[in-house]
């Protein structure tokens, strides 16, 4: 596939905060705190996720890059893959 | 488990006890802590009530048992003893003083009488009389001089000072000496009487020949020992009795709390007419009515009277306290909601969400994950050592202490928008290599040659050269690249505002989402709830869409339309600008939507009050058409003859007419609500830049704490580098403690706490009840 890189950490991180807001609250046991438990996982899931999402779509389509000092370039140019 | 989402429901109780076994329930329903008395007498004052003598004595008690003067204890019979203890002591001191004198002075006469001995043998053989005793040291010199001018020189006065030879632990060694004084003749001996008495010199018989005196001495010694040993004693029995009552003084001091309690309790509850039984009304959960009478039973079993105590249930209007159910970890949550309003009776309570939504928050302006770290390992400590930061009873770190697990959340979320912002004490971490390459930038692939490198301090680099941008984006965080980039601030800045954005949108349609709950009947569902959620998803949830979808599509970047620009242009239906579209069918849907935003408001402000008013309306038309048509004959004869039903029917009038005046303000109350509503979209919607505004303040902070600071140390070269570089790591620790997570840490807080209280909140929140508060011996201990 085209973009391999981009679909595997998107897969990952769904499937992580999915499971961690859509099934793991199944498995809390019943008791006084089980909505607030729920709750609090369910809302973490959708945060953490919302959070991560926008940093990696402000970044998939960039207009413009970075711009770097001149001794920087030359170090990477030479030093880095 | 339903309660934490909404107040629990209450109800109204009459209690009825005996006046014996009032004292015991009360104490047992305090120590239950779930039920609060209503006042039945609110018009009385203070000194009017029943107990007060007992309400004033227990004050007084407290007072005492404040000052904590151990002289002044709490039971009568420990202030005699202590008082006889204390008399016992001073006397037997006193006479310890005198024996230790007399001890001294016999000491002296042994040397003078030796000595003197053999000049008095030679001198005449008239009655020498001596005076021997013991003054101050201050006074000797007056006394000289005055027995001088009684005697024309004719005495022999010999004195020494007394030293302490052993440790005698006198509060106040006063320093005295001793004197003997030989005069001639007997009848002088009357005159140095008076002498010493004039001052204030104690006089003790000394006997004349050298074996009565060594007698006298054993004695004085054995005495003195005596006395040394029940000194000793009393002593030791005195700190003992004050160590027992100290260490009863805590207990003491609760009783006396909790005896007040009770007797304002008593004060607050009706005695009737026969001084036999006590009415009590309380509010209590309907899910605790079986623990309470339990407690009323216990507690009068306590005092072994053969009446239970009723409960009765009753039905009221009034409106019940808010009970919210908390434990350790959910209180403090519940308490920063309840610092802006109690919710209403059964309304839903925020505080669940706030749980997750306000360390968050805080978390996407505080956004670094060493300073997360550090917090969360403070709050780790807080939470471990948490009775030994309660005894210390300061009142910042109480503060500290009750919001440990608010700190812990906080400091965890912050961890991970640390992560994903990539900043840590404004270094990025590189996890998984960055997406943008520099090599690609250069012949072949790109632009570059090694002159455009040595032509100018700083190149860009473009994504639109093959290879440079990867095309995958870094899988976690913020690529580390623009870590190092000149131009972090542009890049950063568009992204954290459009975050602060859609996160924003999606808190304040949870909030009306929230509100849903609020309503009871479906009426209300459609006048008011559909649309406000439309009004804000047709505007600001287009909003959203167009950041999301321009950040999904690839677009050349000198077409790029600015997003701003778009939604200014959507409300005034500008499109003349040429062709700066995101997409094909833009203009129509937009068009659309900002029609049906305006559809909305007419709706938010109309439909409610018009329904009401039409309502309203046809009851009233429907009476008068009823008089009217009732046969005016059986009507008069009603009408003259019912006294009551006349009172009725004006009563009836009255209500309609006053309904009618009340229309008024409905409208403007609904007029006020959808201003707010509308111009608050806006207006919260820009609040949430706040989320942008406060990260950038603290990467900004972090960074030049770094630059200028930490890494001017390790810029050196030298040797002495090392000793600069600890005394630099000292400076930027405090700096780092001080500014980024103190102060930092509480400005973030408060803005955080402030997008919960008024854009989140004033979505849905009421807040207007009041606060279910127990008689609960527990609360009343722990706050001193």
């Amino acid at each position: 596939m085209a973009n391999l890189s981009f679909v595997i950490p998107m897969s990952v991180m769904t499937l992580f905060w999915g499971i961690i807001g859509g099934v793991v609250p199944w498995f809390i046991p019943k008791g006084p705190n089980r909505g607030v438990i729920v709750t609090m996982l369910v809302l973490t899931a959708v945060c953490c996720y919302l959070f991560w999402l926008i940093a990696i779509l402000a970044q998939l389509n960039p207009l413009f890059g970075p711009a770097l000092k001149n001794d920087t370039i030359w170090y990477m140019y030479y030093h880095s893959s | 488990m339903d309660s934490f989402f909404r107040s629990e429901e209450m109800c109204l109780v009459q209690l009825f006890f005996q006046t014996e076994s009032a004292h015991n329930c009360i104490d047992e329903l305090g120590h239950l802590g779930l039920v609060q008395f209503k006042d039945l007498h609110p018009g009385t004052a203070d000194f009017q009530r029943r107990f007060v003598k007992e309400v004033k004595k227990c004050e007084e008690m407290e007072r005492i048992l404040r000052k904590q003067l151990y002289f002044v204890t709490f039971f009568d019979k420990l202030e005699q003893e202590l008082k006889e203890i204390n008399s016992n002591r001073d006397t037997l001191r006193q006479n310890f003083t005198q024996l230790t004198e007399i001890n001294h002075l016999l000491h002296m006469t042994d040397d003078f009488f030796g000595e003197a001995g053999s000049t008095i043998e030679m001198s005449s053989s008239s009655v020498h009389s001596f005076v021997a005793g013991v003054i101050k040291h201050e006074r000797f010199p007056a006394f000289e001089k005055i027995l001088w001018r009684l005697f024309h020189g004719n005495f022999v006065l010999r004195h020494a000072e007394i030293k302490p030879h052993q440790e005698e632990n006198m509060e106040v060694f006063v320093k005295k000496d001793v004197f003997v004084v030989f005069v001639q003749g007997d009848q002088v001996r009357g005159k140095i009487r008076k002498l010493c008495d004039g001052f204030h010199a104690s006089m003790y018989p000394c006997p004349n020949n050298a074996a009565a005196r060594k007698e006298m001495r054993t004695n004085v010694n054995m005495r003195m020992e005596d006395l040394r040993l029940v000194l000793k004693r009393t002593e030791e029995f005195r700190v003992t009795t004050l160590t027992a009552a100290a260490a009863n003084l805590r207990e003491w001091t609760a009783k006396v709390k909790k005896m007040k309690a009770i007797y304002y309790t008593l004060n607050l509850c009706n005695i009737d007419i026969t001084q036999k039984l006590i009415i009590a009304e309380i509010w209590c959960p309907v899910s605790d009515l079986s623990s309470v009478h339990a407690a009323l039973i216990k507690g009068s079993e306590q005092t072994g009277s053969s009446v239970t105590p009723i409960m009765n249930r009753i039905h009221t209007q009034q409106t019940p306290p808010t009970f919210n159910r908390t434990n350790v970890f959910t209180s403090g949550f519940q308490n920063i909601i309840d610092a802006y309003g109690v919710g209403d009776y059964q309304e839903i309570n925020p505080a669940p969400y706030t749980m997750v939504t306000f360390p968050f928050l805080f978390a996407v302006m505080f956004g670094d994950c060493g300073h997360g770290l550090l917090m969360t390992l403070l709050a780790v400590w807080l939470i471990l050592h948490e009775e030994h930061f309660r005894k210390l009873k300061n009142e910042l770190v109480d503060m500290l202490v009750s919001g440990r697990y608010i700190i812990l959340l906080m400091g965890i979320y912050s961890i991970y928008t640390g992560l994903i912002y990539n900043d840590c004490f404004s270094k990025s971490f590189n996890l998984f290599g960055s997406s943008w390459s520099v090599r690609h930038m250069f012949h072949p692939q790109g632009p570059w040659t090694n002159e455009t490198l040595h032509n100018s301090d700083y190149l860009q680099l473009d994504p639109l050269v093959s290879g440079v941008y990867s095309g995958n984006p870094y899988p976690f965080g913020i690529d580390p690249m623009w870590n190092i980039a000149l131009n972090k601030l542009l890049f950063l800045n568009s992204y954290k505002m459009k975050m602060s954005v859609i996160i924003g949108v999606v808190h304040m349609l949870f909030g009306v989402m929230l509100s849903l709950g609020n309503y009871i009947n479906f009426k209300d569902v459609v006048l008011k709830f559909i649309p406000e959620l439309v009004f804000m998803l047709s505007l600001f949830g287009y909003l959203t869409f167009l950041i999301l979808y321009k950040w999904c599509v690839v677009i050349k970047s000198d077409s790029a339309p600015s997003i701003l620009l778009l939604f200014i242009n959507m409300m005034f239906f500008d499109y003349s600008s040429n062709g700066a579209m995101l997409y094909k069918t833009q203009k129509p849907v937009q068009i659309f939507l900002v029609v049906v935003a305006g559809v909305m408001v007419p709706w938010l402000l109309f439909a409610k009050p018009l329904l009401m008013y039409r309502e309203h309306k046809t009851i009233f038309i429907r009476f008068v058409l009823m008089l009217m048509n009732a046969n005016t004959q059986v009507f008069s004869v009603i009408y003259h003859s019912s006294f009551y039903f006349k009172m009725n029917h004006i009563k009836y009038i009255q209500t309609i007419f006053s309904l009618q005046i009340s229309m008024g303000d409905i409208f403007v109350y609904q007029g006020i609500h959808t201003i707010e509503y509308c111009l608050g979209c806006i207006s919260n919607t820009a609040s949430y830049l706040r989320l942008w505004a406060l990260s950038l303040a603290h990467a900004e902070l972090s960074e030049v704490l770094w630059k200028m600071v930490l890494q001017v140390a390790l810029r050196v070269t030298s040797g002495m580098g090392s000793v600069l570089l600890a005394v630099t790591f000292a400076t930027f620790a405090v700096l780092t403690v001080t500014i980024l997570l103190v102060m930092e840490g509480l400005s973030a807080f408060l803005h955080a706490l402030r997008l919960h209280w008024v854009e989140f909140q004033n979505k849905f929140y009421q807040g207007s009840g009041y606060k279910f508060s127990p008689l609960s011996f527990d609360k009343m201990l722990n706050m001193k």
